[in-house]
């Protein structure tokens, strides 16, 4: 016969067990959703794209010291993007599950409900753009005409018809920094306008060396790229002429900024080193350096925006 | 490696002259490049051929930034003596004649290595800069001894596993960045 001070302990002790075991198994599906949507935001290309909205607004030098400002232009962007990002990867999930390197994506797999994806999305998105506009009704509309281009004109209505599509994809890629520098010195001016040409030239560079390492993929999947198009070496002469263009257009736009001589010699060291790689892609073709000038181009753009912050 | 190469870069190495401030430019913007080459291609992008060539540009840029801190009218000199000398280990290379190539090289290499190991030595014993200015000295060496290294192991006149050598460069690379800074700060 048991103790019946011990029975009450086995009762307590059942339940307490229950209880952890569900606060673990809560803690578990929380951090699971988690690391879910960090995918499906492409955690990446929001980082960088959020970088050069904080650059186009810091490069302004005064609103740096009102932090609030700097918080909300954060906060507005990345709910902006992020909520682009995840409707695209809504829209995209039948492309997405034919093509090799994108098929263990969440949607894909149907580790996570396309319905609740759209929604969550669209939530980020609309909440990001109201916040955008209560910060300034200027910087709101610019925010929100970058999210209608991305998701509307690019990924629905021209990605699908044709490989030209990347240039509303560069349009819309430059428009955080157009949004930041707008914001911060209160006015559309000419080191805005360059800062997103500067980004609107550096895209082909960025999706053209993607997509000629992956063309069989997005030939698969049926996306028109410029290497499906118009072959590889029209396409290498592409991405080397974009990468002098982008570097020029940084080039001219940190001089606008006020960018002090030492960083600017910085800056140009950067940007030989983009144009010796996208020459070398052209005159000695290979798998090889065509994706180390991926990496170089992503890892330059993120270099350039922390200098325009820091200058 | 690219940190500290991408610093001196900003701050021109301490040069007060606009040769000076671009010939530390060149060589640190060099450092840089190969840095960053060697985190997305790793380090086999050190048997590149063009290597020696862009080598070449750390120890000529280094000793004409040198040379314009010693003497204004003799840099003019030393930096048609650096692009001369570029110029001819790219065609030396180019016509294949590899002894001609060798004797270039040495000789550019051994010049610009002189007045990397004298240059900081006289200035620190003239009284111009402080003591630790010395550690460009050692740099130089260090740079030179990673030639001589490439030297024979290129000539099969030593025998070092791949790997090993992939460990090598990049560490007396970055040996001779840090002795090179801590020189400069010195100034």
């Amino acid at each position: 016969m048991l103790c019946p001070v011990l029975q009450v302990q086995d009762l307590d002790s059942d339940v307490y067990a229950n209880h952890a075991t569900k606060e673990r198994d809560h803690l578990k599906a929380i951090k699971r959703k988690i690391s879910l949507y960090w995918k499906l935001i492409k955690s990446l290309q929001t980082g960088l794209l959020l970088a050069t909205g904080l650059a186009g607004f810091m490069s302004v030098k005064c609103p740096v010291f009102n932090i609030p400002l700097l918080l909300g232009v954060s906060g507005s962007l990345f709910l902006s993007i992020s909520g682009s990002t995840m409707i695209n990867m809504w829209y995209d999930r039948d492309i997405d599950a034919k093509m090799k390197r994108t098929c263990y994506r969440p949607l894909a797999i149907g580790d996570v409900s396309p319905n609740e994806v759209f929604l969550v999305g669209l939530l980020f998105s609309i909440l990001g753009i109201i916040w955008s506009i209560i910060i300034n009704p200027i910087y709101g509309i610019i925010v929100f005409s970058g999210l209608f281009i991305d998701v509307v004109i690019y990924t629905i209505w021209l990605k699908r018809r044709t490989c030209w599509a990347i240039i509303w994809g560069g349009v819309a890629g430059g428009i955080p920094i157009l949004a930041g520098r707008v914001l911060g010195a209160s006015q559309f001016d000419w080191v805005g306008i360059l800062l997103a040409l500067g980004i609107l030239f550096w895209i082909p560079t960025h999706i053209m060396t993607f997509s000629m390492r992956y063309h069989e993929d997005y030939r698969i999947a049926g996306i028109p790229t410029f290497p499906i198009k118009y072959g590889f070496q029209f396409t290498r002469i592409m991405i080397a002429s974009s990468s002098v263009l982008s570097a020029l257009t940084m080039g001219v736009a940190a001089i606008g900024i006020g960018m002090t001589f030492g960083y600017l010699r910085l800056l140009l060291v950067l940007s030989i080193g983009l144009v010796i790689l996208a020459v070398s892609s052209l005159i000695k073709p290979s798998e090889k350096v065509n994706f180390g000038l991926f990496k170089y181009a992503s890892l330059y753009m993120l270099s350039a925006m922390v200098l325009m912050m820091m200058f | 490696m690219v940190f500290l190469s991408s610093y001196q870069v900003v701050i021109g190495g301490h040069g007060v002259k606009q040769i000076t401030i671009w010939a530390y430019t060149i060589g640190f913007g060099v450092l840089v490049i190969a840095g960053l080459l060697m985190v997305i291609f790793g380090f086999e992008i050190l048997d590149n051929p063009l290597v020696v060539l862009i080598s070449t540009i750390i120890p000529l840029s280094i000793s004409t930034g040198l040379v314009s801190q010693v003497s204004t009218s003799f840099s003019f000199v030393y930096m048609v003596f650096a692009i001369i000398g570029l110029g001819l280990i790219l065609i030396s290379r180019k016509m294949q004649n590899s002894f001609l190539a060798k004797v270039v090289l040495a000789i550019v290499h051994g010049v610009s290595g002189l007045f990397i190991l004298l240059i900081p030595i006289s200035m620190v014993l003239q009284g111009g800069v402080q003591p630790l200015f010395i550690m460009i000295s050692f740099g130089g060496a260090l740079m030179g001894l990673g030639g001589l290294l490439i030297f024979m192991y290129e000539t099969k006149k030593l025998s070092i596993p791949a790997n090993s050598k992939s460990i090598l460069l990049p560490g007396i690379l970055l040996l001779t960045t840090i002795f090179f800074s801590i020189g400069l700060s010195a100034i």
